[in-house]
C-alpha cells in the first residue's frame, strides 16, 4: 500500500488539479455547447432545439464587426506588446543607473485593473477634454487626435491603452530572458568574432523560447480577457465598432436575456482560440521533450 | 473597519435571527443600481419607511450600464438558488423572469391597496404576470422630452418646435449663429433614445405601436421608418464632432453653459438643470418633443421567489411601501420623474413634472400612452438591443435610409 | 547579467560610445513619460476640485491641491445607500484574495513540481490541458459556474469566491512552477531518490527552498489578478461580501447625478494601491524571480 502511494504520488498529487480542470474548463465549456444549441433566452434551457443559434451568428453584422475586432485587436495587440517589451527590455539591458527605477515605471500599469486603466485613457483620449485639447490649449489648433470617437480608429484606442498596461509585464519576462541566458555561450561567440546583432538572433532570441511561449500566454489571455477595457474605454462604441465577441457574449447573456446566442458566440471565440493556441502550445511543448 | 465588522455582524445576527425565529421579522434584500448621490438618497427615504415599519434592508447595490451589471449579478444569484428578495427590473423583463417561475406573487398587497385604480391601465398591466401582481412600480419617468436653453431661444427668435420641420429649421438657424443645434451623447441608448422621439413625432402613436412594440414587418419596412432614418441622418449634422461615447449629463451641461440649445432627453435631464439652481421657465425649457404622444418608462421592484417566512413578509412591506403616497411623493420629487400613483398631490412638483402628470393623463385617455423602447419597456431584450444595434450603426456611419431600414428588418427577424 | 557592452566598446570610439548612450537614455524617457502620463493625470484630477476640472485642462497641476476628494473615496463616498467610501470592501477583498494566491499557488507549485519533474505519460497532456484553461473568458463560466456554487451551496461568500479564483488561477500558477522546475536537473531528484527520499520528501527539501524567486512571481500574478477581478466578484457576491471591485464600479459608473471625476480617480487609486504596492515593492524580486528560474549548469 504504502509502495504503491509512492509510486502514484505524482498521479494522486496532479488528480484535484485535473478534476478540476475537467468539470470547471472543459464541462463549462461542454455546458455551453449544449446551451449554444438550444433556445434559451432569459436563463439557460436544455432542450436541444438545433443549430439556430449559429445561424442567427452568421447573419449577425454586429458579431461580424466583433470577429473581425478582435483579429485587428488581437494581433496587434500581441505583436506590438512583444515587440516593444523586447526593445525595452534590451534597452532596459544596457547597465542603466537608474534601472530599478525606470523598471517599476514600465512595469507599474500592470498592476491596474483594466477598469482604471480604460477609466484613464478614455479621458486622456477624449478629443474635448484629453490630448486633443490640451495641445490645442497650447496654440497647435489645427490638432487632431479623433480616434477615440472615430468608428474606423477606435479599435485602436483599444489596442494603444492595452498595450500600455501589459508591455511593461512582457519586458520583464523578457529582461529576465535576457539575463539568464549562458554568460559563457556569449563570451565564446563574441570571441569567435560574432558581431552583436547576430548574436542577438541566432544564440539569446532562441534561447528565450519558454519566454516567448510564456509571454504569448500572458498576452492572448488579457487579448481574451481584453472584455474590461473596451467596456470602459468606448462602451463598444462609436455604434457598436470596437464590439469584440467577448462584449458581445456578455450583452447577449446578461443584457438581452439571450443566453442561447451568447453562448454561440462564445463557441465560434474558442474555436478561433483553439485553432491559434493549439498548434503553438503543441510545437512548444513538443520540443521540451526532446 | 472596527463599525463594519460590528455591523457585518449585527447583519448576519438579523439574518439569523430572520430565519430561526421564524416570526415574519420583515427583511429583504434589495439589488438595485441607483447608486449616485442623489438616486442614493432617493432610495434611502424607502429604505428608511422600511425601518420604520419593523423591517431590514440589506442593500446590493450594482451599478452600471442601467442596470447590465445588476443583471448579470442577478442572474448569477438566481441559477444560484439565492435570488434575492426584490430587485430593480422593469417592463416585459418582469414578464420573462415570471416565465422562468422566479417571482414571488403579490397579489394580496396590491388588491388590498386597489392598486388597479391607481394605476393608467398601461402601467398596471406591466406589474402584472398572468394575472398575478408580480412587481411595485416606482415611478413614471417621460422619455421624449426635449430641453432647451431659453436664453438662446428668445436671442434667435425660436420657438419650441412642435413638429420636427419645425426643429429642423429651429437647427438651421442656430447653426448659422454658430450655436450646437443639439447636444448628444454618442453612447447606443441615447441614440435609441432620440431615434424613438422621431418614430413617434413622424409616425405618430399607431404606427409607433405597429412599429416598435408589435414588430410589425410592414411598418418596420415602410415609407414612415425610411423617413425617420431620413430625420435621424438630418439630426446627425446637428450634433458636435465630439459627440461620440459623451455621457449624457454632460450633454446636459453644454446646454446649461450656451454651448448648445436643444437636447433630447428622458425627465432625469431635470436633475441636472435643477442641481445646478437653474430655473425652469427661466433658464431652461422643457417640452415634449415634436409630434404627439408620450413615452414611458417605468422604474419598478419585481419580488423573487424566496425561503423564508422573514422574506415574504419583506416583500409585502416592500411592495406596500414602494406604492405608499408618501413614498410615491418624497421620491420622485428628489428624482426628476412622477409618482406611478395617480391620486398623489402634485403642488410640490415643479413645472415640468406637473405638466407631464397632465399629459400622462391625456394621452392614457386618448390611447397615445406608449412604452419606450429604448429603455426597455416595449420589447424584450434580444430585440430591442437588435434595433438599437441598427439605429446606432446608421447613426454612426454613411450608411442609406433605405439600407438601414433592410437591416432593421433582417435584425427583428434575427433576434425572434 | 548579458554584457554586450564589453563588445561594443571595443569597436566605437569614445564620441559614438556618448551618441548611443544618449540616444538611449532619450528614449527610455519618452518611453518613461508614456506610461506615467495616464497615472499623472489620474493623480492631479483627483487632487482638484470639481470646478477647476470642468474649467481647467487636463494635463495642468492643480491650482488648488485639495484632498477631500481622497476623503470621500475612502469613507463617504456612496455605492448605495451606504455612503461609506470604499474602506469597508477593502476588507472582503483581502479574505478573498490572500486565501486564493496562498491555495493557488501551492497547488501550482506541486503541479509544476511533478510536471517538470516526474515525466510519466500523462504529465505532459495534463499540462497541455491545463495551459488551455487560461484561455477561456470568464463571462463563459459565470452560468454554470453560479449553478455549481448553488448546488455546493457557497454562492455569495467569501469561500465560494475563493474557490473560483483558485481554480481559474490554477493554470498560471503551474506554468510559471513548472517553467521554473524544467531548468533545475533531474539528477538531484535521482540522487535523492537513491538517497532514500519520497515525493514530498524531495519537495520539501530541495525545491521550495530554490523557489523562493518564482513564488513572488506566482504571488504578484495572482495577487493582482485577483484583486482587480470584476467579473467574478459582481456575480458571486451579496450584500456583505463584496469586493472592492465591486464598490469602485459603483462610485465611478453610476448611471444619472453630477459626475465627481476627483472622486472617481481617487477612489480608482485608493483601490489599486495594494497591487501598486506589490508590484513597486516586490518588482525586483520579480524579476530576480524570472531570472533565476533559467539559471544553467
Amino acid at each position: 500500500m504504502a509502495r504503491w502511494l509512492q509510486d502514484n504520488m505524482p498521479k494522486i498529487v496532479l488528480a484535484p488539479s485535473f478534476i478540476a480542470v475537467m468539470v470547471f474548463v472543459y464541462g463549462f465549456i461542454g455546458w455551453t455547447a449544449w446551451v449554444s444549441l438550444t433556445r434559451s433566452r432569459l436563463m439557460p434551457r436544455y432542450e436541444i432545439d438545433s443549430f439556430i443559434q449559429y445561424g442567427r451568428l452568421a447573419d449577425s453584422p454586429r458579431f461580424e464587426t466583433a470577429m473581425e475586432n478582435l483579429a485587428i485587436f488581437g494581433t496587434l495587440f500581441i505583436v506590438i506588446a512583444m515587440v516593444l517589451g523586447l526593445l525595452l527590455a534590451i534597452l532596459l539591458d544596457q547597465k542603466i543607473r537608474t534601472e530599478g527605477a525606470i523598471r517599476t515605471i514600465y512595469l507599474y500599469p500592470m498592476a491596474l485593473s483594466m477598469i482604471v486603466t480604460g477609466t484613464a485613457w478614455k479621458w486622456i483620449l477624449n478629443p474635448e477634454l484629453g490630448i486633443e485639447a490640451t495641445i490645442k490649449g497650447w496654440g497647435f489648433t489645427n490638432f487632431e487626435f479623433k480616434w477615440l470617437v472615430d468608428p474606423d480608429m477606435a479599435i485602436y484606442t483599444v489596442v494603444l491603452a492595452a498595450v500600455w498596461q501589459s508591455s511593461g509585464f512582457v519586458m520583464a519576462l523578457f529582461l529576465a530572458g535576457l539575463r539568464s541566458v549562458d554568460e559563457e555561450i556569449i563570451k565564446a561567440a563574441q570571441v569567435d568574432g560574432i558581431p552583436t546583432w547576430r548574436v542577438y538572433s541566432a544564440i539569446i532570441i532562441p534561447s528565450m523560447a519558454p519566454i516567448f511561449l510564456s509571454a504569448f500566454i500572458v498576452l492572448a489571455h488579457l487579448a481574451i480577457k481584453a472584455f474590461d477595457l473596451v467596456i470602459a474605454l468606448t462602451g463598444g462604441g462609436p455604434g457598436y465598432a470596437t464590439d469584440l465577441p467577448a462584449t458581445y457574449m456578455y450583452a447577449m447573456a446578461f443584457s438581452r436575456g439571450d443566453i442561447g446566442q451568447a453562448a454561440s458566440s462564445a463557441m465560434v471565440m474558442m474555436l478561433v482560440v483553439f485553432t491559434i493556441v493549439v498548434p503553438y502550445l503543441y510545437s512548444e511543448l513538443r520540443t521540451k521533450d526532446d | 473597519m472596527k463599525s463594519y465588522v460590528l455591523s457585518t455582524a449585527s447583519a448576519i445576527a438579523v439574518c439569523a435571527a430572520g430565519v430561526a425565529s421564524a416570526d415574519g421579522h420583515a427583511e429583504a434584500e434589495v439589488l438595485h443600481y441607483w447608486t449616485s448621490g442623489g438616486e442614493a438618497k432617493s432610495v434611502a427615504v424607502l429604505q428608511e419607511e422600511f425601518a420604520a415599519n419593523g423591517g431590514t434592508w440589506t442593500d446590493m447595490p450594482v451599478a452600471g450600464g442601467g442596470g447590465d451589471a445588476a443583471g448579470t449579478a442577478l442572474r448569477a444569484r438566481v441559477l444560484s438558488g439565492n435570488a434575492p428578495t426584490a430587485a430593480q427590473i422593469k417592463g416585459p423583463a418582469i414578464q420573462e423572469w415570471y416565465a422562468e417561475g422566479v417571482l414571488a406573487d403579490i397579489s394580496s398587497v396590491a388588491e388590498a391597496n386597489d392598486w388597479a385604480n391607481l394605476l393608467p391601465a398601461s402601467i398596471a398591466a406591466h406589474m402584472q404576470c398572468e394575472g398575478t401582481w408580480c412587481a411595485a412600480p416606482v415611478n413614471v419617468h417621460r422619455v421624449d422630452w426635449i430641453w432647451a436653453n431659453t436664453e438662446i431661444l428668445a436671442a434667435n427668435g425660436i420657438e419650441m418646435p412642435t413638429t420636427w420641420d419645425e426643429f429642423n429649421a429651429a437647427a438651421e438657424t442656430l447653426q448659422a449663429a454658430g450655436i450646437i443645434p443639439l447636444a448628444h451623447g454618442g453612447q447606443a441608448w441615447q441614440d435609441a433614445t432620440v431615434f424613438e422621439t422621431v418614430v413617434l413625432g413622424l409616425g405618430g402613436a399607431e404606427f409607433y405601436q405597429a412599429a416598435l412594440v408589435n414588430l410589425d414587418s410592414e411598418a418596420l419596412t415602410s415609407d414612415t421608418m425610411i423617413a425617420a432614418f431620413d430625420q435621424m441622418r438630418t439630426i446627425r449634422g446637428y450634433v458636435d464632432p465630439n459627440f461620440s461615447g459623451r455621457d449624457w449629463n454632460l450633454a446636459t451641461a453644454m446646454v446649461m453653459n450656451g454651448e448648445a440649445a436643444f437636447q433630447i432627453m428622458g425627465d432625469w435631464a431635470k436633475g441636472e438643470f435643477l442641481a445646478a439652481g437653474k430655473v425652469p421657465g427661466v433658464d431652461f425649457s422643457c417640452a415634449s418633443t415634436p409630434g404627439d404622444g408620450y413615452l414611458y418608462n417605468v422604474d419598478s421592484f419585481a419580488m423573487f421567489s424566496v425561503d423564508g417566512d422573514g422574506k415574504a413578509a419583506g416583500q409585502e412591506l416592500l411592495a406596500e411601501l414602494i406604492m405608499g403616497p408618501n413614498f410615491q411623493e418624497v421620491f420622485n420629487m428628489n428624482k426628476g420623474s412622477i409618482p406611478a400613483r395617480t391620486d398623489v398631490d402634485l403642488s410640490g412638483f415643479d413645472e415640468c413634472a406637473q405638466l407631464s402628470a397632465a399629459e400622462m393623463a391625456s394621452t392614457n385617455d386618448g390611447g397615445t400612452l406608449m412604452p419606450s423602447y429604448a429603455h426597455g419597456m416595449a420589447l424584450f431584450g434580444a430585440q430591442s438591443g437588435a434595433i438599437t444595434d441598427v439605429v446606432t450603426a446608421h447613426f454612426n456611419s454613411e450608411m442609406s435610409s433605405a439600407d438601414a431600414v433592410q437591416m432593421l428588418a433582417d435584425a427583428v427577424a434575427n433576434s425572434m | 547579467m548579458t554584457d554586450m557592452t564589453s563588445v561594443r566598446t571595443r569597436t566605437q570610439s569614445p564620441t559614438t560610445r556618448l551618441v548611443l548612450r544618449f540616444v538611449l537614455y532619450i528614449l527610455l524617457a519618452l518611453f518613461a513619460l508614456f506610461y506615467l502620463m495616464p497615472l499623472f493625470v489620474m493623480i492631479t484630477t483627483s487632487l482638484k476640485s470639481l470646478d477647476e476640472i470642468r474649467t481647467g485642462d487636463l494635463v495642468s497641476l492643480p491650482r488648488e491641491v485639495t484632498f477631500d476628494a481622497w476623503r470621500t473615496a475612502w469613507s463617504s463616498a456612496c455605492t448605495g445607500i451606504q455612503c461609506e467610501g470604499v474602506r469597508p470592501y477593502f476588507l472582503n477583498s483581502l479574505l478573498i484574495a490572500v486565501p486564493a494566491v496562498l491555495i493557488s499557488t501551492i497547488i501550482g507549485a506541486l503541479n509544476g513540481y511533478v510536471v517538470a519533474q516526474w515525466k510519466f505519460k500523462g504529465a505532459n497532456i495534463f499540462f497541455a490541458l491545463l495551459l488551455f484553461g487560461c484561455f477561456i473568458p470568464f463571462q463563459v463560466v459565470l452560468l454554470p459556474m453560479a449553478i455549481v456554487l448553488g448546488k455546493l451551496g457557497i454562492s455569495g461568500t467569501i469561500p465560494g469566491l475563493i474557490f473560483v479564483h483558485v481554480i481559474y488561477g490554477l493554470g498560471f500558477t503551474t506554468l510559471f512552477f513548472r517553467n521554473y522546475y524544467v531548468s533545475i536537473p533531474s539528477e538531484l531528484t535521482k540522487a535523492a531518490m537513491i538517497d532514500g527520499a519520497g515525493f514530498f520528501r524531495i519537495f520539501w527539501s530541495i525545491f521550495m527552498p530554490l523557489s523562493l524567486p518564482i513564488i513572488v512571481v506566482s504571488v504578484i500574478w495572482q495577487f493582482t489578478q485577483i484583486w482587480n477581478d470584476f467579473l467574478f466578484g459582481v456575480s458571486f457576491s451579496q450584500a456583505g461580501t463584496q469586493p472592492v471591485t465591486v464598490a469602485l464600479n459603483n462610485i465611478v459608473n453610476s448611471t444619472t447625478g453630477v459626475k465627481e471625476y476627483n472622486v472617481d480617480m481617487a477612489a480608482a487609486i485608493i483601490a489599486a494601491l495594494p497591487t501598486l504596492l506589490v508590484y513597486v515593492v516586490a518588482g525586483k524580486y520579480f524579476i530576480r524571480g524570472l531570472t533565476a528560474g533559467s539559471v544553467k549548469g
